[in-house]
């Protein structure tokens, strides 16, 4: 045997192996999804969207469930958004490179790998004791936000840097100053990819189960956190109200939790329709980061 | 000597510890093309970037010297660096219009400077893409994006968008070099009609170019400008040997 058909043999069954190692990743996903589908599926009706949780599993709900999951995120959003893309323009639009400044970005480069769990233990110590704001949606929501703080700042750079220098130079040769640069040019470029980026953190945090453990949200909940908006009959009508913000909550994957622990069988049937309902957020999440992404790359190409 | 653009003085330039221009003197004067031509790396755009201040985006970019733009110190404490880069407008080697509409391109330098009348604006875009020789090229498609169009559409795009913020002076750094030649001919033709309202520096490697369009050239080599004078001369009866080597083509 030749060189020649070695090399071509090798290339084939390199082919082959990766072929396999893709498959076999694939198929175990596969099998997850039609195993919980097959479970959960015939649990999934209006009632499990609209009921508390219950003593009866065929009773229990995913009410305070879902409503917490959306208080979390509403929370974490409007906290980690702001910041993380205001920290990434100022790292890598503003900050001189020195340093002090490689300091910071290996800093929040470790934080973004650091195990969820441990962000808890910083949520319970500094959010629920200190600032004493108890097992509430506000402490769950900036645990949370601390969490997909670092990945939103590193994806929001990563955007960033992939705008060409060009365009800031052009933007510099008509006498704009630098905010304008920023604002006006660099930022709209890179807003597809920041915002893939901050879905993508985003997902993460809606699964998270650990930190939200930690801080010790509740399980069992047979109540709302108080709506942001009321309406009556009385002026002025519309009411708004942030206490809602400091009630206790519950979230979809404690819910899961909770259930897949327990033992009768009932339970977790409705375990696997809660995952397979947390698996929609998911999915639909990461494919409006997809869409955006597919967009941005059509709309722009240097 | 008053009457000069821009009257540099012993310039020197650095990136870090590397000198790259190694004390120039030259005057540039008003309303007249000159012509900066040298082989790779002798300096010629790190000269032209700075009469801008756009090198100042280098962290590592030092410079010293007396760089007079109209009597005044550009590299001075006082000096507005925005109104400075819009009264000495740039165009760019590779065509680098902003990922927005043809309008907005043009549209971008008036707003930032203060300009929200739709009526001025319109007439500002029509009128530069005119002066650019784009207008019947890209009329009918100004909220096209700017990307979709061919190199030397943006290029001449690029130039419509510094004539709308009405500056003194243009500086061309290689304009054509990323260009096929007809691209190339249009941009050399508007350079000549540009001479009339305003001063310009164009930095070429293709000597053909230089000699066409410029009043004045300047030889850079290794950092220094060995000559500089109208171009005629230049070309034709170079006073420095290295010059006339350059030109004939026997180094470089």
């Amino acid at each position: 045997m030749n060189n020649r058909v070695i090399n071509k043999r090798l290339d084939g069954l390199f082919k082959a192996l990766g072929i396999l190692t893709t498959v076999f990743g694939l198929s175990v996903l596969l099998v997850l999804f039609i195993d919980v589908f097959l479970d959960g599926a015939s649990r999934l009706s209006l009632d499990f969207f609209t009921s508390f949780p219950s003593r009866k599993p065929e009773a229990a709900g995913i009410l305070s469930a879902w409503v917490g999951t959306i208080w979390i995120m509403a929370v974490t959003g409007c906290i980690a958004l702001p910041l993380g893309i205001g920290s990434g323009i100022y790292l890598e639009e503003y900050a001189p490179k020195n340093r002090l400044t490689a300091l910071i970005e290996i800093s929040i480069a470790n934080l973004a790998g650091v195990p969820s769990v441990i962000f808890g233990l910083l949520g319970l110590g500094l959010f629920v004791r200190w600032f004493n704001l108890d097992r509430s949606v506000l402490a769950g929501g900036l645990t949370l936000a601390i969490l997909v703080l670092p990945v939103i700042i590193l994806s929001t750079r990563e955007a960033l840097r992939a705008i060409p220098f060009s365009i800031r130079e052009a933007s510099y040769a008509v006498g704009a100053t630098k905010w304008q640069t920023v604002y006006c040019q660099v930022l709209p470029a890179a807003l597809g990819n920041i915002m893939t980026g901050v879905i993508l953190a985003m997902s993460r945090a809606v699964g998270e189960t650990a930190p939200l453990i930690t801080i010790g949200a509740l399980t069992y909940i047979a109540f709302l956190p108080q709506a942001p908006v009321a309406f009556s009959g009385e002026f002025p009508f519309i009411h708004l109200s942030l206490q809602g913000l400091f009630d206790p909550f519950t979230a979809l994957p404690i819910q899961i939790f909770n259930w897949v622990s327990r033992p009768q069988k009932g339970f977790s049937v409705n375990a696997s329709a809660g995952i397979i309902v947390l698996l929609g957020i998911t999915l639909a999440m990461n494919s409006v980061a997809i869409i955006l992404r597919y967009r941005q790359r059509k709309k722009t190409r240097w | 000597m008053n009457n000069t653009a821009f009257s540099i003085k012993q310039m020197r330039a650095f990136y870090g510890a590397k000198e790259v221009i190694k004390g120039v003197d030259i005057s540039i004067m008003p309303n007249t093309v000159t012509a900066l031509i040298g082989p790779s790396g002798c300096g010629k755009s790190t000269f032209i970037r700075s009469l801008n201040r756009i090198n100042d985006l280098i962290p590592s970019f030092r410079i010293s010297g007396d760089i007079m733009y109209r009597q005044k110190d550009i590299y001075d404490k006082e000096t507005d660096v925005v109104e400075l880069r819009r009264r000495v407008g740039m165009v760019f080697q590779k065509p680098n219009p902003f990922p927005k509409s043809i309008y907005e391109n043009i549209a971008y330098g008036l707003r930032i400077h203060g300009l929200n009348i739709k009526d001025t604006i319109d007439e500002i875009v029509e009128s530069s893409l005119k002066k650019a020789a784009l207008w019947d090229e890209v009329k009918d498609n100004l909220k096209q994006n700017a990307l979709t169009l061919s190199g030397g559409q943006q290029q001449r795009l690029c130039i419509a968008r510094t004539l709308a913020t009405q500056p003194e002076v243009i500086l061309f750094d290689e304009p054509c070099s990323a260009l096929d030649p007809i691209s190339t001919a249009k941009i050399e033709e508007l350079i000549h009609h540009l001479k009339q309202n305003y001063t310009i520096v164009i930095v070429t490697h293709n000597m053909q170019q230089a000699a066409r369009v410029s009043d004045y050239s300047g030889f850079f080599l290794l950092g220094e400008l060995i000559e500089v004078g109208r171009t005629h001369e230049i070309f034709t009866a170079p006073k420095d040997k290295r010059t006339e080597e350059y030109i004939t083509g026997r180094f470089g």
